[in-house]
């Protein structure tokens, strides 16, 4: 079932647009991820689907609704959750703080939600009471990460997620993602590391300028020999 | 043996208590302040004035009280009236957010603009004050002037020196630690709290979370103004209220909330201890002090002050200049709530 389409996406931040009706989606329980050179609107196109980018024209739709007008506040309610690449904790707030701020929307009871979390980080129950300022670069990621299923979303967006952490973490993360995907969330991410994301990846975009260069599965497009020598290094 | 006693008894009554009665005064003013720059972002230069306000509006109130003969003695009427002065000052809070603050705010002004805005603001509300209390000395304490009185100290103890606790001095103090404790807990226990921080520590995460900005500047305003009405009716009632006396609490205020680290409450709340002490300790004159600690052919001839009374607030600038120096985060690396 397909949970997100951003559809024929065009748009920028006034002036010339970015984005050329570029179109990404994504289906629940798999795992969908946007690579492509420096500039080429990755970034650009996740916000455009969380609705922080006005666009000009196209649509998104979740769960089969259309939520184009919506604002980002809005979206988090429909079931959208995003974890900006950069400043996606508090920090000085302590981890279990960070969670419940995350489901800061929600007036049922998180503790069944917080629990899951942890199953899913279990070094996260462990330092539920340092600052989250004070942890590790990869440890603040699953504070990210976790912080943004607090809403039980439908969708889950992260913006290059394992930007700025070692190969071991990263490899770390990735199987996380893997199993937040499996529980029934649709994840769709950005990555600048092409090849490991298109690993995991169920479907791939490979963006270039704005605009949808090579849409395919991951195992698709790690095969596909023009992809591998123009965007993963051969 | 009763040299020292009495040495000891002489720097409470003239430093310790004074310190610890102007520290909790400061340190309600500071907690405003910091509340403000952590929420709204921006240095809120009118917040003695703000203070000024509330005192006057319980000033008001406190008078009606007194006329109508209504009266909580032993304890001084105007805490009776200051509840009226915590919800005066939040109402006029309010309209003036709307009516100044938040064009700048929607506008996302630099906090440069929003701080010369919050002069403005001051001005105003100086004049403001003035114009309907009047310029003079207002005398606010009734009721039971001590908790403990000099002569009755001295028979207690049978010590030469006296020592004297005005009413005033432990109510500060008293108030101090209840409206400490109770900010605290609802920072750091209460939804809404948590909110205010988490918006504090990171505006744009906060939104995506759901928070609602327009709540929390809310929130920011009703505890700023309850902080400073109490902390202005507090000043008063230990000295004496005059309108023009706010305008010189601002730089210990500031330097309070800059010292502890602005954005901090434990920041402000430290911060607005440290101000009053070393203002205390550095103007006090030792001379007595000294005549008691030694032997009498070292005692000084001279007061054996550091700096005369005159300079108090020198000793907050001078603070302030070096902790911007030194350490410009303060002692609690501010910024965030």
């Amino acid at each position: 079932m397909t949970a997100l389409i951003g559809e024929k996406m065009t748009g920028g931040y006034g002036g010339a647009d970015i984005l050329h009706s570029c179109t990404v989606g994504v289906h629940t329980g798999e795992i969908a991820v946007i690579v492509g050179p420096n500039g080429a609107g990755k970034s650009t196109a996740m916000k455009a689907v969380f609705g922080m980018l006005p666009l000009r024209e196209g649509k998104v739709v979740l769960d089969g609704k259309d939520i184009t007008q919506m604002s980002p506040q809005d979206r988090v309610r429909e079931g959208m959750a995003f974890v900006p690449q950069t400043k996606n904790v508090f920090t000085s707030m302590t981890v279990e703080e960070n969670l419940e701020m995350g489901a800061f929307i929600r007036d049922d009871d998180i503790q069944e939600t917080m629990e899951q979390v942890f199953t899913l980080f279990p070094i996260l129950k462990e330092k539920r009471r340092q600052p989250a300022g004070e942890l590790s670069g990869g440890q603040r990621q699953q504070v990210a990460v976790g912080r943004a299923l607090m809403t039980k979303p439908k969708l889950l967006m992260l913006d290059e997620p394992t930007a700025g952490v070692s190969p071991i973490v990263m490899d770390e993360l990735f199987d996380r993602i893997i199993e937040v995907a499996r529980s029934g969330i649709a994840v769709l991410m950005v990555e600048q590391n092409a090849k490991q994301a298109l690993n995991i990846a169920d479907k791939g975009y490979v963006l270039v300028q704005g605009r949808n260069r090579y849409t395919d599965t991951g195992e698709a497009l790690l095969a596909n020999p023009d992809v591998r020598r123009a965007f993963l290094g051969g | 043996m009763e040299d020292i006693l009495n040495a000891f008894v002489l720097l409470s009554n003239f430093v310790l208590i004074p310190a610890l009665a102007y520290g909790s005064q400061l340190a309600l003013g500071a907690l405003g302040v910091t509340l403000v720059y952590g929420i709204l972002r921006f240095s809120n230069f009118a917040h003695g004035e703000i203070m000024s306000f509330g005192a006057m509006s319980a000033i008001l109130v406190m008078w009606g009280f007194q006329a109508s003969g209504v009266s909580i003695a032993p304890l001084p009427t105007v805490l009776l009236a200051l509840p009226f002065g915590i919800l005066a000052t939040i109402a006029m809070l309010l309209i003036v957010d709307r009516s100044v603050f938040r064009y700048y705010r929607k506008k996302r002004a630099a906090p440069v603009i929003l701080l010369i805005a919050s002069a403005g603001v001051m001005f105003f509300l100086n004049g403001l004050v003035r114009f309907i209390i009047g310029p003079d000395d207002q005398r606010v304490v009734d009721g039971e002037r001590f908790i403990i009185r000099v002569r009755e100290f001295k028979q207690m103890t049978g010590l030469d020196q006296g020592l004297a606790l005005k009413t005033s001095q432990g109510i500060s103090v008293l108030a101090a630690i209840v409206c400490v404790g109770l900010l605290f807990w609802f920072l750091n226990h209460t939804r809404s709290g948590k909110s205010m921080r988490a918006y504090s520590d990171n505006e744009d995460l906060a939104l995506l979370s759901g928070v609602n900005p327009d709540r929390v500047v809310l929130y920011a305003w009703i505890l700023a103004g309850s902080l400073a009405a109490i902390a202005g009716t507090l000043y008063g009632l230990d000295k004496s209220y005059k309108p023009f006396t706010f305008l010189q609490l601002l730089l210990p205020i500031f330097a309070a909330a800059i010292v502890g680290g602005i954005g901090s409450p434990i920041g402000a709340t430290v911060g607005g201890f440290v101000i009053a002490f070393s203002e205390v300790t550095v103007t006090y004159a030792y001379k007595r002090f000294l005549a008691y600690m030694v032997p009498d052919s070292w005692a000084p001839e001279g007061l054996a002050q550091l700096l005369s009374t005159d300079y108090k607030f020198a000793v907050s600038f001078m603070i302030l200049v070096i902790v911007l120096i030194v350490r410009p985060t303060g002692i609690f690396s501010g910024k965030t709530l």
